[in-house]
């Protein structure tokens, strides 16, 4: 536990080092505040008419939802990019061999490096969800549903960084483990379209598809089968990482 | 005696190519191991099994009497390694960047700093220790290598070539360094420099090939090595044949008209009869000077005896 701390301590402040994190934590924010922005814009349009309208959608549903929304697309870019160095990069410049021939065991650097990179994506969904929360000054939000986007948005991240650890495990180079990642990524991401283009159902596409689960969590049901999913994801990776990485010594 | 480093019958496959094929060694406390070896020899890939970096194929290695596979972490907490290439994390400072390895082998919080400051003090760190390695010249960074590797106070240290890129004067600070750590230690070192073994190590492995072609004490080395030679220069052309019914000398080889070298037998000892025979035969003795046997003549004939 102790070693794990060391090493996510050390991969949290070694992304800070490099402008690399103030980079992704700007340009994300600028986007993010300007889609925040038009929907805060939209929803002054609209309002009147929707105050006519029985069970009309509020304001989170009209800001936060795909506030969040497009955060999640966002990150699916950003996330390989950020986690594209963590193994791979130890490897090119030989600096793998000081964790390997310490008193650690890989599933300590695998987790400690996933900690360690999943700190900043956490803080970049603390700084998105921070935006709607100013709202509060002069409005009033559904805190339950912007409550279950944070956790949606958490627990894909916590899946994203576990996927881009694991091809940055098995790459030789960080470019292609950066586009392993979003290869992977994306494919989950658009598993189910083609359920919704025929009658036929795919019951496994569905399960399989991220996006399902996230927009199940967005809509504010905090559904077991959901949050297992993304953790089943997370755990699944995180184990393919360690042993993928305890295979480099065969 | 408990020894520090067991290895048996290590081989490691690349594929189908055999990089090391059944090295059996052992280490104790006090000895320092050198081991040498041509490019490509296997010395490396030695290195990275007893290190953990790499999985032996079959064999196998004990640290401190603890299996590297069955209990890799309590090996593992009595070595110290620095890779061929030194592993380090160029945007820390060496001060940064040695506290996060003092971290990673478990030292204990107390006892940090102080084994900070005496590991950056023996390798002569203590005036960059604020700098980024980035900015250290290469044999700066090869010591912050070292550094690394003595940190915790391991017992066994590994270095591979450890003064690879480093001056003449800091190579001989690093060969005291060495031959200090061998004093409460137990040292292995790589190098494909023969004046290193012989001046720092107190034992001496040459692998040729993957396998082992020597492993011996450097005393047992110099005194089991019985031939000596002689370079000679004579102002006449010197008849060999006289020469060779001397006994104890094994062969003439010439190199000019009338500079040539004799092999001999060290224990006939035939330098005064060959003296006497050139004066009495009036060739004209110009220059008689022992050659220093090297581990270089040792190395090139054990690697060219298993070559053919």
């Amino acid at each position: 536990m102790n070693m794990i701390n060391t090493i996510a301590i050390h991969e949290f402040k070694s992304l800070f080092l490099s402008p690399l994190a103030w980079t992704v934590l700007a340009i994300l924010q600028a986007i993010l505040a300007y889609i925040f922005l038009t929907q805060v814009e939209t929803f002054n349009l609209i309002q009147p008419k929707l105050a006519t309208i029985e069970g009309a959608p509020g304001l989170t549903d009209i800001v936060v939802i795909p506030l969040f929304s497009n955060a999640a697309i966002i990150l699916l870019l950003v996330t390989p990019l950020l986690t594209m160095r963590l193994i791979c990069e130890d490897r090119r410049n030989k600096t793998l061999s000081l964790l390997m021939s310490a008193p650690i065991s890989s599933a300590d650097i695998i987790i400690g490096k996933y900690l360690g990179s999943l700190g900043l994506l956490l803080i970049l969904v603390v700084l998105i969800t921070l935006m709607p929360l100013s709202l509060l000054v002069g409005c009033e939000l559904d805190m339950g549903k912007l409550f279950s986007n944070l956790l949606a948005l958490m627990l894909l991240v916590t899946a994203f960084t576990s996927t881009g650890l694991f091809m940055s495990t098995i790459a030789g180079h960080p470019t292609v483990a950066a586009m392993g990642t979003f290869g992977v990524l994306l494919l989950l991401w658009i598993l189910d379209w083609t359920t919704s283009m025929n009658d036929q159902r795919s019951e496994l596409l569905e399960y399989l598809s991220i996006l399902r689960h996230f927009q199940n969590l967005q809509s504010g049901q905090l559904n077991t089968a959901d949050i297992s999913y993304f953790l089943l994801f997370t755990m699944t990776f995180l184990f393919l990482g360690i042993s993928s990485l305890n295979k480099d010594r065969l | 005696m408990a020894y520090l480093i067991e290895a048996k019958q290590l081989c490691r496959y690349y594929g189908k190519y055999r990089a090391v094929n059944d090295v059996s060694f052992s280490l104790a406390k006090g000895e320092i191991l050198g081991f040498l070896g041509p490019n490509g020899a296997g010395k490396t890939t030695t290195m990275q099994m007893l290190s953990g970096n790499l999985a032996p194929s079959s064999g196998q290695i004990k640290i401190n009497g603890f299996d590297l596979l069955d209990q890799p972490l309590m090996a593992k907490k009595s070595l110290g390694y620095l890779p061929d290439t030194p592993p380090l994390y160029k945007d820390l400072s060496v001060k940064e960047f040695l506290n996060y390895c003092a971290q990673l082998h478990g030292v204990a919080k107390n006892n940090m700093t102080q084994c900070i400051n005496h590991s950056m003090e023996r390798c002569g760190l203590t005036d960059v220790s604020q700098r980024l390695i980035d900015n250290l010249s290469k044999g700066y960074q090869q010591r912050v290598g070292i550094a690394q590797a003595i940190l915790h106070n391991p017992d066994v240290i590994i270095l591979d070539e450890p003064t690879v890129g480093l001056d003449p004067i800091q190579i001989k600070e690093i060969r005291t360094l060495i031959r200090e750590l061998g004093q409460e230690h137990g040292v292995i070192l790589s190098t494909h420099h023969l004046s290193e073994v012989q001046e720092s190590c107190t034992h001496v492995q040459i692998i040729h090939q993957g396998q082992l072609v020597l492993n011996e004490s450097i005393e047992g080395l110099n005194h089991s090595l019985n031939t000596g030679s002689l370079l000679v220069s004579t102002r006449l052309m010197p008849d060999t044949e006289v020469l060779l019914t001397i006994p104890g000398v094994n062969s003439v080889e010439p190199i000019t008209d009338n500079k040539f070298i004799i092999h001999y037998c060290v224990s006939e000892d035939p330098c005064q009869q060959i003296t006497e025979t050139i004066i009495t035969k009036g060739w004209g003795l110009q220059e008689l000077s022992p050659i220093k046997k090297s581990l270089e003549d040792i190395f090139i004939s054990l690697t060219h005896t298993s070559d053919s």
